[in-house]
Order: structure tokens, then sequence, then C-alpha cells
């Protein structure tokens, strides 16, 4: 096993030198000058040459790509042509934010989705199975911004009637009231780390909402993926020898049915996991999280090309991260991966 | 340890079978559709230590028989009525927990595709020891040690290392060995084989009925045999029911079978096998049309659409499965049967 986890971090090395390249011509072939973007409309030629030259957008690509891959082996991402801050500060701002909201989000959606989906199958052709369907398919389609929107109008603000449903907290990651001690800025692992109840509580309040409508897609993903997994594993004959062996539904259900069924969803587990780090923007903007997102939107509006290819880097390293542990479990569950 | 021939023999006539199917009727229900009934009325008795075959092409309803006798038909959209008295216990008005207890333990089943029919990711081991650990009340290392004396018992060479294995390390052969042993790890009193050799290369096939023939007489186990492959039959069966379109058609002890079969049907089953002393190039004599084509019972036989011997006398409705008065050895739903050889036309 150790082999097959080297093996394949050696492989990442390609993956990312492919990706840097890939990332570095993309970044350019945004449309705009990221010197006047600097600037502004009113520039004036000089200075945009000037800026121009200072961040050596002037000399050709192949040189800019050398430079900036030699300086990435440095460990040097750069600094923001916007503000200056190095792009290595900028991302550990926004990165516990991102990643609390998105493991939450995640946490959510396997939580739910795996028993959801799983039940729906058991029922197959039920009334639980049919709603459970039936609500995957509106989890699937409804926009993330409409629901983040919708679920703060109603949780958080209170509409009419329903005013009491608005318990959760609107905006923000924590209460600023409260004196929490914060050392790895993941505020609900701070709170618990350092056993402040209510720094904990109040994080946890702050993250459902957004959690919630975070994940409400990859929840809808996963009871579909699992749905479907488990009415195909019940189906195969390996299940129906469990049942001539008049084995424990329990049994059957863990060992002979669940094993099996996981493999298709730990796949779409991991790909959710990559999607959810980048696509917490809208989130983040509709609930006022200060994550990656903001930062990388503006990044990208103002063509900031240190930060975005910075982030992007980032983001696909842990991408690249999350497949490695997918395929780990997956030799886990499944001995056929192992050996191959 | 081998019980003599004479004492099975003596067991089987001394009178209430073992399992005894009744009037068995499955029927497939679709909403909206009218529903398919696979099996229509089949009766057969198991002695205890006897090997009845059913025997029949595809879709004639044996392994739907088999099925329901183990309840792992589906739950929903199948609808099955009649008696399978198991030590006169009717297995049908069991509840399902009920039935979890006695399948595995008294009734066992070897299925058709070893490829499919064992779990690929978990050890083959734990597959035996499973059932073991569920009826035998054993402990994790008496199932380990009988897992392995079980494997060695089925012809598994070097059984210590093939309980840690997974499937996929097993050959074809290996596997339905290994299931075979699953099946009669709790010593049952019935195993219902449902062509156990369908999916094995020829030599193995053969290798593979040697052990269950051996295993089961050597346990006195009962044992059904389901296959289309009327050589398994003469290699093994005490007794066989042939099976048509949902019914038993033809019914006689393996070498009265054989010697003179008497319905149209299994004339023609014996009449398709290729044979080792036919002239060279001489053709087969296959039987007309496919299985599909089927008269509904109710209107009269259901091979008569096939049949070479049809005519207007065929079209009974509800024939009846009577003892046949020139072979008395043979239950028979045929109007013109085959005469048996030697007698005159």
């Amino acid at each position: 096993m150790l082999q097959f986890v080297l093996r394949r971090l050696a492989l990442m090395v390609p993956v990312l030198i492919g990706l840097s390249l890939l990332l570095f011509a993309w970044v350019r072939a945004l449309p705009g000058d990221p010197a006047r973007a600097l600037l502004g409309q009113r520039a004036t030629a000089r200075s945009v040459e000037n800026v121009t030259r200072l961040y050596g957008f002037d000399r050709p690509l192949h040189e800019q790509y050398f430079s900036y891959v030699g300086a990435l082996l440095r460990g040097d991402f750069g600094s923001s042509t916007q503000t200056g801050q190095p792009v290595v500060d900028l991302f550990q701002n926004g990165f516990p934010a991102t990643a609390e909201l998105a493991v939450c989000a995640l946490a959510f959606a396997v939580a739910l989705g795996i028993p959801l989906g799983y039940f729906a199958a058991r029922r197959h052709g039920t009334a639980l199975d049919n709603l459970t369907v039936g609500a995957s398919l509106l989890g699937v389609v409804v926009p993330v911004f409409f629901l983040a929107y919708l679920l703060k109008l109603v949780f958080a603000i209170g509409v009419g009637p329903l005013d009491f449903l608005g318990v959760f907290p609107t905006s923000g990651r924590q209460n600023p009231r409260i004196d929490a001690t914060h050392i790895t800025d993941f505020y609900l692992l701070d709170g618990i780390l350092t056993q402040e109840w209510d720094a904990a509580w109040d994080a946890l309040l702050h993250l459902v909402l957004p959690a919630v409508a975070l994940g409400t897609i990859p929840l809808a993903i996963i009871v579909r993926i699992t749905r479907a997994a488990v009415l195909d594993v019940t189906g195969e004959d390996y299940v129906r020898t469990a049942e001539a062996k008049g084995l424990l539904r329990s049994t059957i259900s863990r060992r002979h049915v669940l094993r099996n069924a996981l493999l298709p969803v730990v796949t779409t587990v991991g790909l959710q996991a990559g999607l959810l780090l980048s696509g917490a923007v809208l989130t983040e903007t509709v609930f006022a999280i200060n994550g990656l997102g903001a930062t990388l939107f503006d990044a990208i509006t103002l063509l900031d090309y240190p930060v975005l290819q910075g982030f992007i880097l980032a983001i696909a390293l842990m991408y690249a991260l999350i497949n490695l542990t997918v395929d780990v479990l997956y030799g886990v569950i499944d001995p056929r991966v192992r050996v191959s | 340890m081998t019980v003599p021939a004479v004492t099975l023999a003596a067991r089987r006539r001394e009178g209430t079978p073992l399992l005894s199917v009744r009037d068995l009727q499955v029927r497939f229900t679709r909403r909206g559709r009218a529903p398919v009934r696979a099996v229509d009325g089949v009766s057969f008795d198991v002695a205890p230590g006897q090997v009845v075959g059913l025997v029949g092409e595809s879709g004639c309803g044996k392994s739907v028989t088999s099925l329901a006798v183990m309840g792992l038909l589906a739950p929903r959209g199948v609808e099955v009525e009649g008696e399978v008295l198991f030590e006169g216990q009717d297995l049908l008005a069991l509840s399902s927990d009920e039935l979890r207890e006695l399948r595995g333990r008294d009734i066992a089943m070897v299925f058709q595709d070893p490829m499919t029919s064992l779990n690929p990711v978990v050890p083959v081991g734990t597959q035996v020891t499973e059932v073991l650990r569920r009826h035998a009340g054993m402990d994790r290392g008496q199932a380990r040690d009988e897992a392995e004396s079980l494997l060695e018992r089925v012809g598994i060479p070097d059984p210590a290392r093939r309980l840690k294995d997974y499937p996929h390390q097993l050959s074809g052969g290996m596997r339905q060995r290994a299931l075979i042993a699953i099946a009669l790890a709790c010593k049952p009193r019935l195993l219902i084989a449902d062509e156990p050799t369908t999916a094995l290369d020829v030599t193995i096939q053969a290798q593979v009925l040697e052990l269950l023939k051996q295993l089961v007489a050597e346990t006195g186990t009962a044992m059904i045999m389901i296959t289309h492959d009327l050589g398994v039959v003469a290699g093994i069966c005490d007794e066989v029911n042939v099976m048509y379109a949902g019914r038993v058609v033809e019914r006689a002890g393996r070498r009265e079978l054989f010697a003179s079969p008497r319905h149209q049907y299994t004339g023609g089953l014996l009449r398709s096998i290729p044979r080792l002393d036919a002239v060279r190039g001489g053709q087969l004599t296959p039987i007309p049309g496919s299985a599909s084509d089927v008269l509904p019972w109710e209107r009269g036989c259901a091979f008569a659409p096939r049949c070479s011997a049809q005519d207007a006398d065929c079209l009974v409705p509800d024939l009846e499965l009577t003892l046949d008065d020139v072979r008395p050895e043979h239950r028979l739903r045929c109007v013109h049967p085959v005469p048996p050889p030697g007698a005159a036309l």
C-alpha cells in the first residue's frame, strides 16, 4: 500500500507541471491588460508601460513561465499585483474559512446522503423511495445562490408568521462579541480545542446555513449515486448467495451490500469534495464569509495573475490529494484494485 | 462417513418425504400487464438422501421452483401459492426471519455462476465462516478451522492460504468448490443445486459433479439437481422430473426415463443429444420451434405446437399428470406418449 501511495505521489509531479503550464497560459489568455486593470481607465500610456515592465509582462511568455516556475520551486508564490500582499498570506487568510465550510458541507452531504440513498434503495418503489428521488432531483437543480438566500431569509432573518424559525446568524463566521481564542483559524475546531464551548457553538450555528446551502447539490448527487449503487448490488448474485446462507439482514446489508455499493459513492464524494473547495464562492458571498472565494473573485476581475495562479494551483493540488485519498480508499475496499 | 446404500434405500422407502412440494404456483405480476405464470401447479417429493432432478429448457420454471422453495423470490411482484412442506412444515407459511434460520442450516443452495456468486470484496474464508458462525454457533477460531477442513474436503489445495484469498484469485472451478463448501458447511438435509456445472469448463464440470455426488452420498444430504443437461441427470439423479412451460410433464426413475422416455418432449430431448455411437456426419434431431411457442395449459398440451405427434386430441384442457398405464413407473402428462422400444406401432 505504501508503495502504491508513493508511486501515486510521484505521478503527481508531472500532473502539477502540466497544470502550471496550462494555468499560466489560461491566465494570460484572459481578456484585458493586467497593468491597465491595476491602474484603472484613466492611466497614462506611460504608467501602463512602466507597470508592464515592472511585472515583466513584456518579456516573452516562455521566459515569464520559467521565472514563475523557478520562483515556485523556491517556494515563492509571488505577491498580489493589486495589494502587494504575498499570495501565500492571502491564501492563508481565506483558506480556513473556506475549508471549514467545505468540510461541514461535505459532512452534511455524506452523513445524510448515504443513509438516505441506502434506505430509498432498500425500500425501492415505495413512497419513501419516490420522495427521496424527487427531492434529490430538486436538490440538484436548485441554484446555490437562490437556496442560500432562501435559507438566510427563512432561517436567519425570519419571515412573517414564521419568523420564529429565524434562529441562525445571518452572516459571518462567529459573533465578534465572543472572546474566542484562535489557534488554527478553523473556528469550530478552535472552540473545541480550547474548550470554549460557547465559541464552538456559535461557530457551529454560523456554519449550519452555509453548509446546508453548499452541501445540498452534493447531498442530492450522493443520494442518487448511493441509491443506484445499492439497487445495483442488491440484484447481484452474491447477495442472493448471502440470502441463501440465511445470514442476518444486518450482516447482508453491511458486509455484502454496503461494502460493494460504497465503491462508486467514494468516487463521487471525492469529486464533490474537490468541487466544494472551489465552488464555495457564491455561498461565501451570501453569508459574508471571508474565505478564498471573495479574493479569488477579485483576482479574476482585476487580472491579478500571481493570486489567480497561486490559488488555483493550491486548489488543484488539494484536488489531486483528495483523488489520491479516494484511490487509496478504493484499494482498501476493493481487493481487485490492490493487485493491479 | 459412508452410509451403506441399503440403509439409504430403506430410509427412502420409509415414508414421509423430506421435502414435499404440493401444487406450487408462481406468478410474476406487473402493473398493467397480465401476470406471467412461471410455475403452474408443480408437485414433487424428495426423500431423505434422494437426488431428484428438475430438467427442462430455459424458461420452463425449474429455477423459479427452486427459488420459491428457498423463499428467495423478490418480495414484490411475485405471487406464490401452494405448499412447500419441509419435514411437514410449510415453508411458504414461515416468516422471513424463520426462513432465515432454516436457510443455510437445513436447506442450502449452490447457484449457477460461481464467478458472480461470491462477494468480490470479502475474503473467501469469511464467506465460509460467516455461515458457520451464524448457524453452527462457532466462534471465530472454530469456524476458521472448520472452514479449512471444508475447503480441503471439496478438493481445494492449500486451504489455509485460500481462506485469505479473494474470489478473483480463484479459478471458476475453485470458486464453485468453495460455494459447495459453503452450502454443505452446516450439513444441511437438503441441497438445491441450480445448474451448478453450466458455467464451468467441460472437464471441470465432470469433477464438480463427481464431487457433489460423492459429498451428498457421504453426508446423506438429499439434493434437487436443476439442469437442462440430460448428461448431468444420467450421472447423478435417482428420480427425474421433466418440466415444460411451468408444469411437470413426466416423472420417472433415471433408468426408466432413459430406457423409455414416454413424453414426446422427453423423447425429443433425448433425440437431440449428440451421441458418440451415432453415424459420422449424421444429423441431430432438434425439437422444432422454441420454448416460447407454448399453448396455455388450460387450452391443451403446452408442447403441442412443437410436437410431431400432436393432433386434435391434444387440445384437452388441463391435462393431468397421471400414472402411465403402459409403463407404470412413469407419471405422464401426454395424450400420445412415445411408444416404448420394441412395441408395435
